[in-house]
């Protein structure tokens, strides 16, 4: 008998919500039924969304793509040879030649789709722990030199230095510190923390593994958003194979050096992403933000200094570590170091995962990636960052994507994701919603939130129906700035971006003249 | 602010910082320095700045949540919160800037946006935060209009008795969850609901009343508006002046503000400068304060030849030549030691030293004794043995310097809640606990607060579990040979050390007698001795015992051996039951002791009372209160003058208390209330409330507060003035024209209350602790810090002894009694207040073992008898006691818990063992006999008073238009 032929077909969450599992069954049933021998691994996710589900045969040339298929599809492509590779109108040749997939540059991303994402073989048949084998015969300081030197900044959108944490955790005295992965991604419009999780668990643990090195904590904990079901299972697979592996424990591979770690499921909430309130509930009590200072890295989680960084900051570490500082930094513009992983959404063809060195443009990432709107219709506004990015004008697609440069424009990179919309959109709607969107998803804690979010919807909603628009618009910017200038937080602080952005940007869908001047921009 | 209204206290926004490391900042323009850690908001308040702030108090830690303290610091970006920013080094602030004017504003805007607008009919009107930050900040809009979402519908809920929350006026800045939290400990308020929906509630939703809430006060004090409010203020409105005074309840004795209209009080609010309490309160002192103008108050003096009679209202005058000349007829036939008097611990320092002066010198005998004698005597006895001093070493703010906590016998949630509160907020830092006690007491199991250890102890047997402990500490080398070298008489401690290290000592061989796991009693031990620095709090359940001076005498050798002496944190903690147990002992009402517990048989100083008082004293001791009732009983006691205290509630074997009242000639009871003792009295002469009052109490910590009048005396004298005049009645001239002047007399005859005087407790901010003389012009707040009082401490050995109340076939089970928190001692105040709401009558606590055992459910009517007597309760079935264990309170006259209690007492005390009694339990369906004749007897005294009120009403119709009495307060 003929060696068992393999196929890839995605367990990613976007994956399984297009029919993955029963492209899965369908794929087995069908062999068996012919009597053919097939290996199915069941991948992490290529990102490219459109495609999905994306199956892929392993063939002498290479992994050559199949999509979007669907059970009813299966039959067809063994009628075509697909397990040679063969042509049908669904194949997309050899997967790595996508333009969409080779365009990119994959770092922290680089085994998410590739492997079977709970082997360990894979894993480090594909430099796995290369980078904790370094940090485990380096000084705790000198590991936080490499992260400081890569400018490796924080990727959950505060884009804070991480070595500079790092450092500060490593310096403050404790009998107990700790590492906490924030991996409650509840951006709308994003997902790259959850196909990191799902497609390559253990570049999460190895990354928390180091930190843990580094600043000399012991345990971790990974605080995954709790619609994220298979990305727990994952890690809690992961964490487990680990562990029964020597990479965690009481002494990593022998090292006599401690780390381990667990899961937490989030308590479901937007703002328990936020770092403080997300330590109040990892504590057990109500997800309230916390006033800083103190800051999380000197009394952080029971009071402990604790690193707390975003998914991908800690899943970018490993390679830092493997390849040094100076091969990740090379990336980028500015000072915004290395690469990202931008997530496409809303209104385009291609949606999906693009990591790419810092300094592209978001007409690249639209048309190029993205191949424009979805509907066919005009792209008009793009809202970059999340629901407390700004929306952006075509007149502003051309500025790099770059920290600095987007705050230069009152808007934000933040986690990467960004959400298309096409001409029919209504952006006084928008920004009432932005505005909603903090209402319900406020702690309570801080009055210009708590009050400001609920009386910002309503005032935008007079302004839409033109009751005294004038006063209101006014009051909406008042509004704006004692939000912006007096919440507690981002959330507070960061909804008048949207809700600015529209107004400053598109006047004429509050009724008011096109091209009002742009003064008034938020600071 | 309107000048009628009072002003509040100072508030600095954030806790001081202890810090003793400056930082220079520049604020406004104006360079200071203070502590690191200190907040910018309390930096600049203390340069006289005031930020505006409404989430903010300075005894909570910093939240941040209101945004009206933001600041302008240069170099850095942003607004920050002046409340949660410490200073650093260098920091230049600003704190008023047409930016942050603007930003206020803004906030202001959006709080005002969902409140609503009736300032003029607020109850808060004149004390509201809101209303003044708004005036700050020159709201002059709320440009949002007020048809957009908001609370202004929500209901309120009155539940509570003494409280309202209204959610309408809430601005949820989360200070009443926080004062719950960290001021009282308790966790019972949160917020629920998630943004705009975040609304402050009781446990889960429910209300006030049927939470978890102990309504001590904290979220009301700590409302900004008038969301938690006073249903005093709100039916009454602000107050127009206030007085400082210290509460009448138990041994803290906190110190409060008494807000007035008139006569009239409006509220009482801890007093933040309150060196007993700091600001906080419990139930009792907070609200339960109404009792002071119930209708049940005596205003008259009345008079009676026979308590078969209907009692007579009469003149001060005639009241007091009557008692005078009963006395004086009862010592002319039975002789000069027929008579004798009794102090009360909760009376001031004045009253009781007047009384003892009164017997001494007036009736010319030493029977003079105190309701000390049931609950705190072996304190006296056992500390003054080997420490020297009848009293606790400690301050209450100690204990945030301590690391491990021994609870011994005491029930501090219950029954002194405001020292609970800062011990638990030691024991959230870290501290460690170790409790002993036969009953799984709050501390045990509470909110953020575990004990280390829980050590059962079987009731009796105190003194053997304190003597296993200090043999673990004894044979495990954890003694702190360096402080009892220094500190301690060598031999004593020798022969203590070889007598606990006895292998019978051990907590193996002890296990049997207590009840207590030998591993756990040497893990405590171990950790009392390790821990740091180790205090040790104690109560009643470790005083009424058989060998309650031992136990007491135990705790000191624990101390001593523990080098826990003499510092911050260390300590032994007698936690008084009543107000001025401590003062009442130090007065001399004792009958072997003149004030300062100096023997009555020492010439040198009876001679110095003498000279004073212009009389010769009797160098005997007199009786004691049991002697006294057993002379009663047997036809030699026959007078009797009671100020202030309900023996027949109060003391055990209530039949053989009230067979020794019914057999003597002349009983005149002094009190605010017709009490279980006034229904066997002659004369009644009626008392003022703590609210009329101008003196000093003692409390715990040795601290004399002054007690200042708020309200004319309702009967139209003075207890003191009565006091006087029973005196001078007597032939025995007392003229003092203020209390000030007693205490005057006090501090020349006293060595440690030599530099104690009014004028010396305003100067020093309202109290100062004893001993204060020349040696300690400012007062001690720790005592023994370079030597013992005594000189050399004195180890004492402490056998045990078993009680004679041992459980047997016939009485298997052992009654253990104690208090509620909402109601106090004998209940004469607080069954007068709605605290009734929580704790309407005693019950019985069983386990459910010995429930299932007898066919008791929860709610029967259960039997208790003993050798002394029977009474019924209502049962509940709890594993709060172990098996074998019941256990009641008191607190109610128709419950009879004395009526158990048996005339078993302390071997040097005499103080009653009330803590163990032999007893069995059985389903009834009735009350007990003893019930039904307390029943009858109470009624036929009811109707006696009834008539008395008749004739009342006659004579004053016939002599004036009928008055209104404006005494009552709205509670009633």
């Amino acid at each position: 008998m003929d060696a068992a032929i393999t196929l890839f077909v995605p367990k990613d969450s976007a994956a399984i919500a297009v029919g993955a599992d029963d492209v899965a069954s369908a794929i087995a049933r069908e062999a068996a039924s012919r009597g053919l021998s097939v290996d199915i691994v069941r991948n992490g996710s290529r990102g490219l969304l459109w495609l999905e589900t994306l199956v892929e045969v392993e063939t002498p040339q290479g992994r050559v793509a199949y999509g979007p298929v669907e059970p009813a599809d299966v039959p067809g492509l063994f009628d075509a040879g697909w397990l040679q590779g063969k042509p049908h109108t669904l194949a997309h040749g050899l997967t790595e030649e996508i333009p969409y997939l080779k365009n990119q540059e994959r770092l922290t991303f680089a085994r998410v789709g590739i492997t079977d994402p709970l082997s360990l073989t894979d894993y480090r048949a594909h430099e796995g722990f290369k980078g904790l084998e370094a940090a485990l015969a380096m000084a705790p300081a000198a590991i936080v030199d490499q992260v400081v030197d890569s400018g490796l900044r924080g990727r959950g959108g505060a884009a804070f230095p991480t070595g500079i944490k790092w450092k500060t955790v490593l310096a403050a005295e404790a009998d107990q510190k700790y590492i906490v992965c924030n991996a409650d991604e509840g951006d709308s419009g994003t997902f790259s923390d959850r196909m990191l999780m799902e497609g390559d668990p253990y570049a999460l643990i190895e990354g928390m593994a180091i930190a843990g090195l580094a600043v000399q904590a012991t345990y971790g904990y990974i605080y995954v958003r709790s619609e994220y079901p298979y990305a727990i299972a994952a890690l809690e697979a992961a964490i487990a194979c680990a562990r029964d592996a020597g990479w965690l424990g009481a002494s990593i591979r022998g090292s006599g050096r401690a780390f381990d770690l667990e899961v937490r499921c989030a308590a479901g909430a937007y703002i328990c992403g936020e770092e403080t309130s997300l330590l109040e509930s990892l504590e057990g009590k109500r997800a309230l933000v916390r006033a800083k200072p103190p800051l999380p890295a000197v009394k952080g989680l029971f009071g402990k200094p604790t690193v707390i960084n975003n998914v991908i900051s800690l899943a970018s570490v490993p390679i830092i570590l493997a390849r040094g500082a100076a091969f990740y930094r090379d990336f980028g513009m500015g000072r915004s170091r290395g690469t990202l992983p931008f997530q496409l959404a809303g209104n385009l063809r291609h949606g999906g995962l693009v990591e790419k060195a810092f300094g592209l443009t978001l007409r690249e990432l639209l048309y190029d990636f993205g191949g424009g709107s979805a509907s066919g219709k005009p792209l008009r506004a793009v809202q970059v960052g999340g629901p407390l990015g700004a929306y952006l004008p075509e007149s502003q697609w051309g500025v790099p994507l770059d920290y600095e440069a987007y705050v230069g424009i009152s808007a934000m990179v933040g986690h990467g994701g960004l959400v298309a919309f096409d001409e029919t959109v209504d952006m006084a709607k928008m920004a009432e919603y932005a505005m909603e969107f903090c209402a319900i998803e406020s702690c309570g804690k801080c009055t210009p939130c708590r009050i400001g979010a609920v009386r910002g919807a309503e005032v935008i909603d007079k302004i839409r129906h033109n009751e005294q628009r004038e006063a209101q618009v006014v009051l909406l910017r008042d509004l704006c700035d004692t939000m912006l200038a007096g919440s507690l937080c981002a959330l507070g602080g960061m909804t008048p971006y949207p809700v600015l952005s529209a107004l400053e940007h598109f006047p004429e869908d509050f009724g008011l003249p096109a091209h009002q001047p742009a003064s008034t921009q938020a600071a | 602010m309107l000048e009628t209204v009072i002003k509040r206290d100072r508030d600095f926004g954030t806790p001081a910082s202890t810090s003793t490391q400056m930082v220079r900042v520049t604020i406004d323009g104006t360079d200071m320095s203070v502590p690191a850690g200190t907040s910018v908001m309390r930096a600049a308040a203390e340069a006289g700045i005031n930020i505006p702030k409404l989430c903010a108090s300075d005894n909570l830690e910093a939240f941040g949540s209101c945004r009206l303290c933001l600041v302008q610091i240069e170099g850095r970006k942003g607004y920050p919160a002046s409340c949660t920013t410490p200073v650093e080094e260098g920091m230049v602030i600003w704190t008023e800037t047409p930016k942050l004017h603007e930003l206020r504003r803004g906030v202001m805007e959006l709080y005002i946006s969902d409140h609503p607008l009736d300032c003029l009919t607020c109850p808060a009107n004149g004390d509201c935060e809101l209303q003044d930050m708004a005036g700050v900040v020159g709201l002059r809009n709320v440009r949002y209009g007020f048809d957009g979402a908001n609370h202004l519908n929500d209901t309120a809920d009155l539940s509570n008795p003494y409280f309202a929350y209204d959610p309408s006026k809430c601005i949820v800045c989360s200070r009443c969850v926080r004062a719950c939290d960290e001021v009282q400990g308790t966790f019972a308020l949160t917020i629920t609901g998630r943004g705009f929906d975040s609304r402050v509630t009781a446990g889960q939703n429910d209300s006030f009343l049927d939470s978890d809430c102990v309504s001590c006060g904290a979220c009301v004090q700590a409302c900004p508006t008038s969301t938690l409010m006073e249903k005093t203020v709100i039916d009454q409105g602000q107050a127009e002046h206030s007085i400082i005074t210290t509460c009448a309840y138990c041994g803290v004795g906190c110190a409060f503000k008494a807000e007035m209209k008139g006569q009239e009080v409006v509220r009482m609010v801890p007093w933040k400068d309150g060196q007993a309490n700091r600001g906080h309160s419990c139930v009792k002192g907070r609200f339960a304060w109404g009792y002071a103008t119930h209708e049940d108050r005596m205003l008259k003096p009345m008079i009676r030849g026979d308590i078969s009679e209907p009692w007579r209202e009469v003149s001060w005058e005639e009241a007091i030549s009557y008692a005078a000349s009963e006395l004086k007829r009862i010592q002319a036939k039975y002789g000069r030691d027929s008579i004798g008097g009794l102090t009360s611990s909760r009376c001031t320092n004045e009253e009781t030293y007047l009384v003892q002066k009164l017997v001494r010198a007036a009736f010319g005998t030493n029977n003079v004794d105190t309701c000390a004698r049931v609950c705190h005597s072996p304190t006296g006895y056992g500390l003054k043995t080997t420490l020297g001093e009848s009293a606790g070493t400690q301050t209450f703010d100690s204990v945030m310097f301590t690391d491990v906590v021994i609870i011994m016998g005491a029930n501090p949630s219950a029954a002194h809640p405001v020292f609970a509160s800062r011990l638990k907020r030691r024991l959230r830092q870290g501290a460690k606990l170790i409790v002993i006690d036969p009953r799984q007491i709050e501390f045990v199991d509470a909110p953020h607060v575990k004990a280390d250890y829980h050590l059962p102890v079987r009731p009796g047997t105190n003194t053997a579990v304190l003597t296993a402990m200090a043999h673990v500490i004894a044979t495990e080398g954890l003694i702190d040979e360096a402080f009892v070298a220094e500190r301690c008489e060598a031999p004593a401690f020798q022969q203590w050390r070889d007598f606990v290290s006895l292998p019978e000592n051990s907590p193996e061989a002890m296990e049997s007698v207590t009840g207590v796991a030998a591993a756990d009693l040497r893990g405590a031990a171990r950790l009392f001795a390790t821990g740091g620095n180790g205090s040790i709090y104690y109560g009643l359940g470790v005083t009424e015992h058989s060998q309650g001076s031992t136990t007491v005498m135990a705790i000191a050798n624990l101390a001593m051996a523990t080098g826990n002496l003499g510092k911050e944190g260390v300590g032994v903690n007698p936690l008084r039951g009543q107000n001025n147990v401590q003062g009442s002992c130090d007065m001399g009402s004792f009958p072997h002791e003149l004030p300062g517990y100096r023997h009555i048989s020492d010439d040198t100083v009876r001679r110095q009372f003498e000279q004073d008082w212009g009389v010769t004293l009797q160098p005997e001791p007199g009786l004691r209160i049991p002697n006294m009732f057993d002379a009663a009983i047997s036809g030699s006691f026959k007078g009797l003058y009671c100020q202030g205290e309900d023996v027949v509630q109060s003391d055990p074997n209530t039949q053989h208390v009230a067979k020794a009242l019914a057999s003597m000639e002349c009983i005149i009871v002094q009190d605010i209330f017709l009490n279980e003792t006034a229904k066997y009295a002659h004369v009644f002469l009626p008392g003022s409330s703590f609210l009329e009052k101008d003196g000093t109490f003692t409390n715990a910590e040795r601290r004399v507060s002054r007690v200042r009048k708020v309200m004319e005396p309702k009967s139209g004298m003075g207890d003191w003035e009565v006091t006087c005049a029973l005196s001078n009645a007597l032939g025995y001239p007392m003229n003092y024209s203020h209390p000030s002047e007693i205490m005057d007399e006090i501090a020349r005859l006293t060595p440690t209350f030599q530099g104690v005087s009014f004028k010396k407790i305003d100067e020093m901010g309202g109290s100062v602790q004893w001993p204060c003389n020349a040696d300690a012009p400012d007062g001690t707040p720790i005592m023994h810090v370079d030597e013992f009082v005594r000189g050399k401490g004195r180890f004492m050995i402490t056998k045990y002894v078993p009680s004679d109340e041992r459980s047997t076939r016939k009485y298997p089970l052992l009654l253990t009694t104690g208090r509620i928190l909402s109601q106090y001692n004998v209940g004469a105040q607080t069954r007068r207040t709605p605290n009734v709401l929580w704790h309407s009558e005693d019950l019985l606590e069983i386990h459910p073992q010995d429930a299932e055992d007898r066919g008791i459910r929860e709610g029967d009517m259960v039997a208790v008898q003993s050798r002394s007597g029977e009474t019924v309760l209502r049962a509940n079935v709890t594993e709060r006691v172990q098996p074998g264990i019941v256990y009641t309170t008191f607190h109610f006259p128709e419950s009879g818990a004395n009526v158990v209690t048996t005339d078993s007492t302390d071997w040097a005390t005499d103080c009653p063992e009330y803590k163990v009694t032999a007893v069995q339990a059985r389903l009834v369906t009735g009350p007990s006999q003893w019930q039904a004749k307390w029943s009858r007897f109470s009624d036929i005294q009811l109707s006696l008073l009834e008539q008395r009120q008749r004739d009342q009403e006659a004579a004053s119709a016939a002599a004036e238009a009928p008055k209104t009495a404006p005494v009552l307060s709205p509670q009633e």
